[in-house]
C-alpha cells in the first residue's frame, strides 16, 4: 500500500530523513518509534505535504502512485489521514461544519456524491457515540478549548467520520490519561483494524502498544530506520532504552 | 461654504485615495438623521460601487442604533459616520470590508458621548489582498459630563498578501472620569498550521482560505435585518480573493 525508499528530507536547510525505506501492506499495523529528534514527525509531516518540508531524494508511492507529486488535500482525497501530535485550534468553524465541507470534498475528489447534512451528522453521531465523545463537542469551534486529550479523542472521531486507508498517527497517545489512551486504542482498533487498510503508529511508549498490537515495530534514528522486529521489540525498547539498543 | 477638496494633512483623509476624493467633491451634505428620545434606528450600507457615503447621526435620550456596513467595491469606497450619543442612547456598528486588486477602502467614525451613561461598541473586520488599502479610523470622543460611558472597539485585519495594506487607528479622546473605554486591534495572516490542518483532512486550498475568511467576519453581521444578503454578500467578494 505505502512504499517509502530511501527517502531523504530537509526542513528548512537541515536535513531530518536521510534514507528511511520501509514498507506497509494492507492489513498492518507499524510503529515506529525512537528518540526525540529521530525524524518521526518529520515523518508523517513529509507523507502528508506540510508546506516546508522538502524531499530532496528518494520516493513514496501509495497505492502504485507517486504520492509526493499531490497536494495535501489531494493525499487526503487519495485515503491517507494524518492524525496531528498537537491538533490545531480553528476559532469560528465549528467542527460538524469542518468535517462535513472535508468528507465532501475527498468524495468529491474521488467523485462520489456528497453526503446530505442529515447523513453526515449520522455518520458522525456514530463515531463521536464510539469514541464517548458529547454531540455539543462537535457542534463548537475545531478544538478551541478543548483538553489535551479530548484534542486526541477528536482526532479519532475525525479519523471514524473520514475512513481513511491509511493512518499514520503521530504521538496519539501523548497528553492521554489511562482511560482515554485506551478509547483511543480500541478506536484504532475498530476503525483501522482490516484487512483493506493500514495503519503508521508514531509513537514514545510500549503503552499504546498494550492496546493497539503492532505487527512490526521499526526504531528510527537519526532519519533511517536502524531496527526492524514484530511487538516483542518495544518492549526490549522500553526495558532497555534506545542507547542500549544503538550500542 | 464652498470648501476645498481635503488633502493628505488633513487626518480624517490621510490615506484616502485623493485623486477620487477630488473628482467626487464637492460631496453632497452628510444624510442627517436624528433618532428620537427611546427610538430606534437601523441601517445596512453596502458599498459595492465604489462611492462616499456620509452619515451624521444624533441618538437621543435611551434610543438605539445599529448600523452594518460591508465596504466592498470600487476603486475607492468610504463609510463615513458621525454619532452623537446622547443619555442612556446606544449605538453599535459591525463593518467588514473586504478589498483586493488596487482598491481602497476605508471606515471612518467618530463616536461622541455628548452625555452621561451611553454605550457604543465598533466591530470591524477587514480582508486585504493584492496591493488594496483597508483603512479604520475609529474615534470616541467622552465629554467632561458624559459619566458612566461604556464603549468598546475590536479591529482587526487580515492580510492575504504581503503587498496588502491594512491602516488601523483606534483614538480614545476623554474628558470624564468614571469612563470605560475598551479597544483593541489586530493585523494578521491566515495562520498557516491552521489551513494545513484544513488541508490535511481534504479540503482544497482556496476553500480552507475561505472557511477561515468565513471565520474571521463571522458574527458581525449576526442581528442584522440584512444578515443573509450582507454574509452572502461577503462570502462571494471572499471568493474573488483566495
Amino acid at each position: 500500500m505505502l512504499q517509502i525508499t530511501n527517502l531523504h528530507a530537509n526542513v528548512g536547510e537541515k536535513p531530518i530523513l536521510k534514507g528511511l525505506t520501509l514498507s506497509l501492506n494492507a492489513g498492518e499495523i507499524h510503529a515506529i518509534m525512537g528518540p526525540n529528534g529521530a525524524g518521526k514527525s518529520t515523518l508523517g509531516y513529509v507523507l502528508s505535504g506540510r508546506p516546508g518540508y522538502e524531499v530532496t531524494e528518494g520516493s513514496v508511492t501509495f497505492h502504485g502512485n507517486d504520492l509526493l507529486d499531490l497536494e495535501p488535500h489531494e493525499r487526503a482525497a487519495a485515503g491517507l489521514f494524518l492524525g496531528f501530535q498537537y491538533p490545531v485550534e480553528i476559532p469560528g468553524v465549528s467542527n460538524v461544519q469542518f468535517l462535513r465541507e472535508a468528507l465532501n470534498a475527498q468524495r468529491k475528489n474521488r467523485g462520489e456524491a456528497p453526503l446530505s447534512g442529515a447523513e453526515f451528522l449520522k455518520v458522525a453521531r456514530e463515531q463521536a457515540g464510539a469514541l464517548g465523545m458529547d454531540m455539543d463537542m462537535l457542534k463548537r469551534p475545531v478544538n478551541v478549548g478543548f483538553s489535551g486529550g479530548e484534542k486526541k479523542r477528536n482526532e479519532m472521531v475525525q479519523m471514524g467520520i473520514i475512513n481513511p486507508a491509511l493512518a499514520i498517527l503521530d504521538e496519539t497517545d501523548s497528553g492521554l490519561d489511562i482511560d482515554a489512551l485506551r478509547t483511543v486504542g480500541d478506536g484504532i482498533n475498530r476503525i483501522m483494524r482490516k484487512p483493506d487498510k493500514a495503519v503508521l503508529l508514531i509513537t514514545h511508549y510500549q503503552r499504546l502498544l498494550d492496546y493497539v498490537k503492532p505487527d512490526f515495530v521499526h526504531v528510527l534514528d537519526n532519519g533511517r530506520i536502524t531496527r526492524t522486529g514484530g511487538a516483542e521489540l518495544a518492549l526490549e525498547l522500553e526495558r532497555d532504552g534506545y542507547k542500549e539498543l544503538a550500542a | 461654504m464652498n470648501r476645498s477638496a481635503p488633502t493628505r494633512h488633513d487626518e480624517a483623509w490621510r490615506y484616502s485615495d485623493i485623486s477620487a476624493v477630488e473628482a467626487a467633491w464637492p460631496l453632497a451634505a452628510p444624510e442627517s438623521i436624528i433618532v428620537p428620545a427611546g427610538g430606534h434606528f437601523a441601517r445596512t450600507i453596502l458599498q459595492d460601487t465604489g462611492s462616499i457615503h456620509q452619515l451624521d447621526i444624533a441618538i437621543g435620550k435611551g434610543a438605539t442604533t445599529a448600523i452594518h456596513v460591508l465596504n466592498i467595491g470600487g476603486d475607492y469606497g468610504r463609510v463615513e459616520l458621525n454619532i452623537t450619543l446622547h443619555e442612556g442612547a446606544d449605538f453599535k456598528l459591525g463593518a467588514v470590508q473586504i478589498g483586493g486588486g488596487t482598491q481602497n477602502l476605508e471606515i471612518v467614525t467618530t463616536v461622541t458621548h455628548a452625555e452621561p451613561k451611553a454605550t457604543s461598541s465598533q466591530i470591524v473586520r477587514s480582508v486585504l489582498a493584492g496591493t488594496a488599502t483597508g483603512t479604520y479610523l475609529g474615534k470616541v470622543a467622552v465629554a467632561r459630563d458624559a459619566q458612566l460611558t461604556d464603549s468598546v472597539q475590536s479591529v482587526k485585519a487580515m492580510l492575504l498578501d504581503r503587498s496588502a495594506t491594512a491602516n488601523a487607528k483606534p483614538e480614545l479622546e476623554i474628558y470624564a472620569d468614571d469612563v470605560k473605554c475598551a479597544h483593541g486591534c489586530a493585523i494578521g495572516e491566515l495562520d498557516a498550521m491552521g489551513l494545513f490542518y484544513l488541508q490535511a483532512r481534504g479540503i482544497a486550498p482556496a476553500d480552507a482560505k475561505k472557511l477561515m475568511l468565513q471565520a474571521f467576519v463571522a458574527g458581525v453581521f449576526e442581528d442584522a435585518a440584512d444578515e443573509e444578503m450582507l454574509t452572502d454578500a461577503a462570502l462571494k467578494k471572499l471568493g474573488e480573493l483566495v
